[in-house]
């Protein structure tokens, strides 16, 4: 996800598990998905371990952001765009 | 050049970098690559611009690094099947480590192989829960540990996997 730096975007955790990002999704976002580990997300792959858990609120995207040099990260940006095109994915 | 692939059709390894923090990561990917090419593989270099950069420097004319690809755009293509490699070989020193193999493996479906090095490499090691084979020694500064790990068991590896 190279384009990170140019959407709005909020932390939730740093330095973060991916059990940890799951958990924190399953607790506090109303829907949840399940993807493998490259699914397409602001059309870059997603990295991480599987399963990889994606969380939606109305536009709200919750995802973990990996960087080589820093870890983890569980963000939270909201994209209307996103957010329908991932929900139009789970109904396929 | 001794090749023990048995084929004509050159192979190719993708070695995915970690960050370049931890010392010994040039010196061990550049001697990986010495000893994929001898045995007849060639090596094929993914990271980020840091860590690209220092094998550039290292290894001007590349007599050992073939071509060079930013991290992002590796594992995009590879997930879009624009891109595959008969091995995928991944450095990890921390999470983010384990993070980029489990994601090529998953992309790839190949066992990839890991080489776990740095301070925490035995939990790190342990954190591995999908289709590795871990190349493990705590190297951070001294690179002859996980030196003498590659010599006992890349050419093992270059055959079977």
């Amino acid at each position: 996800m190279a384009c990170i730096e140019s959407l709005k975007y909020e932390i939730i955790l740093r330095n973060a598990t991916f059990s940890e990002c799951r958990e924190y999704i399953r607790k506090n976002c109303r829907e949840h998905v399940t993807v493998d580990p490259g699914f397409a997300l602001f059309e870059k792959p997603v990295i991480g371990v599987p399963p990889i858990l994606l969380g939606l609120d109305g536009d709200s995207i919750t995802f973990p952001y990996t960087k080589p040099c820093y870890g983890t990260f569980l963000l939270r940006t909201e994209n209307p765009e996103e957010a329908a095109r991932i929900r139009s994915l789970l109904k396929k | 050049m001794v090749s023990i692939t048995g084929q004509n059709e050159e192979k190719k390894a993708v070695l995915v970098l970690g960050c370049p923090q931890v010392p010994v990561q040039t010196a061990v990917a550049l001697y990986l690559m010495h000893g994929l090419r001898r045995l007849g593989v060639r090596p094929i270099v993914a990271g980020n611009p840091a860590a690209r950069m220092l094998v550039d420097v290292s290894d001007p004319l590349h007599h050992y690094a073939g071509e060079m690809v930013d991290l992002d755009t590796c594992i995009a293509d590879m997930a879009a099947g624009r891109r595959k490699y008969d091995y995928y070989i991944v450095f990890a020193h921390n999470d983010a480590g384990v993070s980029y193999a489990a994601t090529v493996q998953s992309i790839s479906g190949k066992k990839v192989i890991m080489i776990i090095y740095g301070e925490n490499f035995k939990a790190i090691a342990d954190s591995v829960n999908f289709p590795a084979e871990k190349i493990v020694a705590k190297a951070v500064h001294n690179p002859m540990p996980m030196k003498k790990k590659i010599d006992e068991v890349l050419p093992w590896l270059v055959s079977n996997l």
